[in-house]
């Protein structure tokens, strides 16, 4: 049971860094899991008056509060735009609504967890996180920290000009993913991502190039190249098994959602 | 704590404690149309409106709804009514534990959706669990009710 001593509404990100240093305090997202679990909270910081609650677009960046739902993130036209509604994909089979008018971007990031379709998402964009203290770093290098004291204040999508994807499996509509996979295509080069693996999502690597090239590939190299990163990415990325599915079991739907995206990109209906 | 908001049209003032959760809170006010089905934030029992949108009061510490506008089912007797009769017409209101939270989530569709398909609706109320039914007589409901509406809304347009 989640109990809490004090709760504050703070007026400023520097009063909640002030209150946050204290290892006992919490600072609030959604409270979705936050409040399944077992804890005693000093002081509970509440950021919901500080208007970090929306996306705003910028010339070059989304800037995403960290109070902003994930309902919110998922109705946001220019966003899904941008990224041909695979934001949207990667939301709307999160529970319900309600739920993800609850639900928090800053919560979901700052959690850093496995089962987190948001996470994977943001990882296939050029996407950064603006703290407190530490200012803005790239969010691959964020989620590999180890938790600390400082205060997420906003996600920052960049807009740099892709074409990306989302896929999920579930074992039913609305239960955590069993696996998830983001890809995304850009001048620079691929990125495939893979999560609920069931552990944190990771960018799956392409060291011997198969994608290299890829968008001035041909049909058939394309599908050849698709399947080929797919079952490389099957068999080096690491999957274990949970009441959701076996790490066996996440391993053949890895080969087949990375085939799928890359095909989708390609231009290939499946 | 003090906590000063509106629920179903009323301003109040009221004494919280810092880890209560809205759903309990708002029991404790005499709002019982609000369940507590899961507390894992997965059944919609527990939805009421917070500034029009759709939560999960069993998610929302109380404090959240700080000059906020609740709305429960009390709020929305004479809606309620008028679309619990399409309820009973399909035979979907079952054992009624899961009604409040899935009507509550019906008017809030109703509001966020213009016209919406079949697709539509299943996705919007996934967040809706009945275990009673297969959720056919429930859509059935729905798409004569929102047909009634837009009727009526038709009719008083032209």
């Amino acid at each position: 049971m989640l109990k809490i001593k004090d709760y504050v509404k703070v007026k400023s990100i520097a009063e909640a860094y002030e209150l946050n240093q204290k290892k006992s305090a919490c600072v609030l997202g959604g409270m979705i899991w936050l409040k399944m679990g077992n804890r005693n909270v000093s002081t509970a910081i509440d950021l919901s008056g500080l208007g970090l609650d929306t996306v705003q677009e910028r010339e070059d960046e989304f800037y995403i509060g960290c109070m902003t739902t994930l309902r919110d993130l998922e109705m946001n036209r220019p966003l899904n735009e941008f990224t041909q509604g695979a934001v949207k994909e990667s939301l709307r089979h999160i529970v319900g609504v309600q739920f993800r008018n609850c639900a928090t971007v800053g919560g979901s990031v700052f959690g850093r967890y496995g089962f987190s379709d948001v996470l994977t998402m943001l990882l296939a964009l050029d996407t950064w996180v603006e703290l407190h203290q530490a200012g803005r770093i790239p969010l691959p290098e964020f989620v590999n920290q180890k938790k600390d004291r400082d205060i997420l204040e906003a996600v920052i999508v960049k807009k740099t000009p892709l074409k990306t994807v989302y896929l999920s499996q579930r074992n039913s509509e609305t239960d955590f993913p069993v696996l998830t996979c983001a890809a995304s295509l850009t001048e620079e080069g691929t990125k495939t991502v893979i999560g609920a693996r069931p552990g944190r999502a990771m960018v799956a690597e392409d060291p011997e190039g198969i994608l290299m090239g890829f968008a001035g590939m041909s049909r058939k190299e394309k599908k050849e190249a698709a399947l080929k990163f797919a079952e490389y990415t099957a068999e080096h990325m690491s999957f274990g098994s949970n009441m959701r599915a076996s790490g066996e079991y996440r391993k053949l739907i890895a080969k087949v959602l990375t085939r799928r995206a890359w095909e989708s990109l390609g231009g290939i209906k499946a | 704590m003090n906590l000063s908001f509106w629920l179903n049209g009323e301003y109040r003032h009221e004494e919280v404690e810092p880890d209560t959760m809205l759903l309990d809170f708002l029991r404790e006010k005499g709002c019982y149309s609000v369940k507590c089905g899961c507390e894992t934030s997965n059944c919609g029992l527990c939805t009421v409106l917070m500034d029009g949108k759709p939560v999960l009061s069993c998610s929302v510490p109380a404090l959240r709804a700080e000059g906020k506008k609740i709305v429960t089912l009390e709020g929305m007797q004479k809606e309620a009514e008028e679309f619990g009769s399409f309820l009973a017409d399909e035979g979907a209101e079952q054992c009624g534990f899961c009604n409040p939270g899935f009507i509550m989530n019906i008017f809030a569709m109703e509001q966020e959706l213009s016209d919406p398909t079949e697709e539509e609706i299943k996705e919007y109320l996934a967040g809706n669990l009945c275990r009673c039914s297969g959720f056919v007589g429930q859509t059935r409901s729905i798409k004569k009710y929102l047909e009634y509406k837009k009727t009526q809304k038709e009719g008083a347009e032209a």
